[in-house]
């Protein structure tokens, strides 16, 4: 905990652009799920190995959880939903490979995301439900609520980005905490109650994403 | 005894976590006991409800991350002290 959690470590300039240590992980993970999913899907078998009945495994457990919560044809939503929890689980895990930290610890990627669910959600109850009824929805019960629903729906993106970022980053406190106070194998009960979180965090960031593009595109209530 | 304003904010924050830790807590706790009950009784329901369970748990729990936010701000980035 040497530095400030609300500040970015800058690992180096590109020009005068400053890249952070975030950065740099985030094209990192970005990198390796590109490769990886590029080598499973070069050659597609029909009786697959498996690494392919892996990616198989993953892609239909999202599609199945996507569908239960929105409760319509999966396959426009999961390009978006499956990246966003693939990718959150490989930057939240990221704590276990050590000299890595997650991104997600600090406050931009948790904002970029949230904003990039902000705005899908405005995508797809735009494109399923037209201009007027997507906008209908502000003014649902009456006219007297439109400041609320207006309200709801920035503090809601604004909790999902400070949900995630507040669990990885207390996390990294707690460890750090735990390594000052006892040395050598004390931390460990807390990474692997780290990987629990990181795993149940990026879960309910996507969950939640999807039941916000589900009440976007009018299938469930909104919460 | 005189009281400078970084003793008042790591006073403040470690009530702001204190107090903000005690009502997600109690809130958790009941969330989790009903849903654990409505699994006993109806087990294969599990799935949706635990899925439910989560959602509503993230909610709560944005209280408290709140609260931790907070108190972020009064140690790292307290706009009093400058």
């Amino acid at each position: 905990m040497e530095t400030s959690p609300l500040v970015a470590d800058i690992l180096f300039h590109l020009g005068p652009v400053p890249i952070s240590r975030d950065v740099v992980t985030t094209w990192g993970i970005m990198g390796l799920l590109t490769a990886a999913s590029w080598l499973g899907l070069r050659r597609l078998e029909l009786r697959p190995g498996r690494f392919q009945a892996m990616l198989e495994i993953t892609v239909e457990a999202i599609e199945k959880q996507i569908h239960e919560i929105i409760q319509r044809d999966p396959s426009s939503y999961l390009p978006l939903l499956g990246t966003l929890f693939i990718f959150l689980v490989c930057a939240n895990l990221a704590t276990v490979v050590p000299g890595m930290r997650p991104p997600t610890g600090h406050i931009e990627t948790p904002a970029v995301l949230a904003a990039t669910v902000f705005f899908s959600v405005h995508f797809f109850g735009l494109r399923s439900r037209g201009l007027s009824q997507h906008f209908r929805r502000y003014i649902e019960p009456n006219l007297l609520l439109l400041p609320l629903n207006i309200l709801a729906e920035f503090t809601r993106t604004f909790s999902l980005m400070i949900r995630l970022f507040g669990n990885m980053m207390s996390h990294e406190i707690v460890i750090a905490i735990v390594v000052l106070l006892a040395g050598l194998l004390m931390p460990i009960p807390f990474m692997l109650l780290g990987i629990l979180i990181g795993i149940i965090q990026a879960y309910i960031f996507t969950i939640l994403a999807a039941v916000f593009i589900g009440a976007a595109v009018g299938s469930v209530e909104s919460k | 005894m005189e009281f400078s304003l970084e003793m008042l904010s790591v006073i403040g924050a470690v009530v702001v976590v204190s107090f903000g830790a005690i009502g997600p807590a109690f809130s958790e706790g009941r969330a989790i006991a009903a849903a654990m009950e409505a699994i006993a009784r109806q087990p294969e329901s599990a799935g949706p409800l635990s899925r439910t369970l989560f959602v509503g748990l993230a909610m709560i729990e944005t209280m408290a991350i709140y609260c931790l936010v907070i108190a972020l701000l009064l140690l790292y980035a307290n706009p009093f002290i400058g």
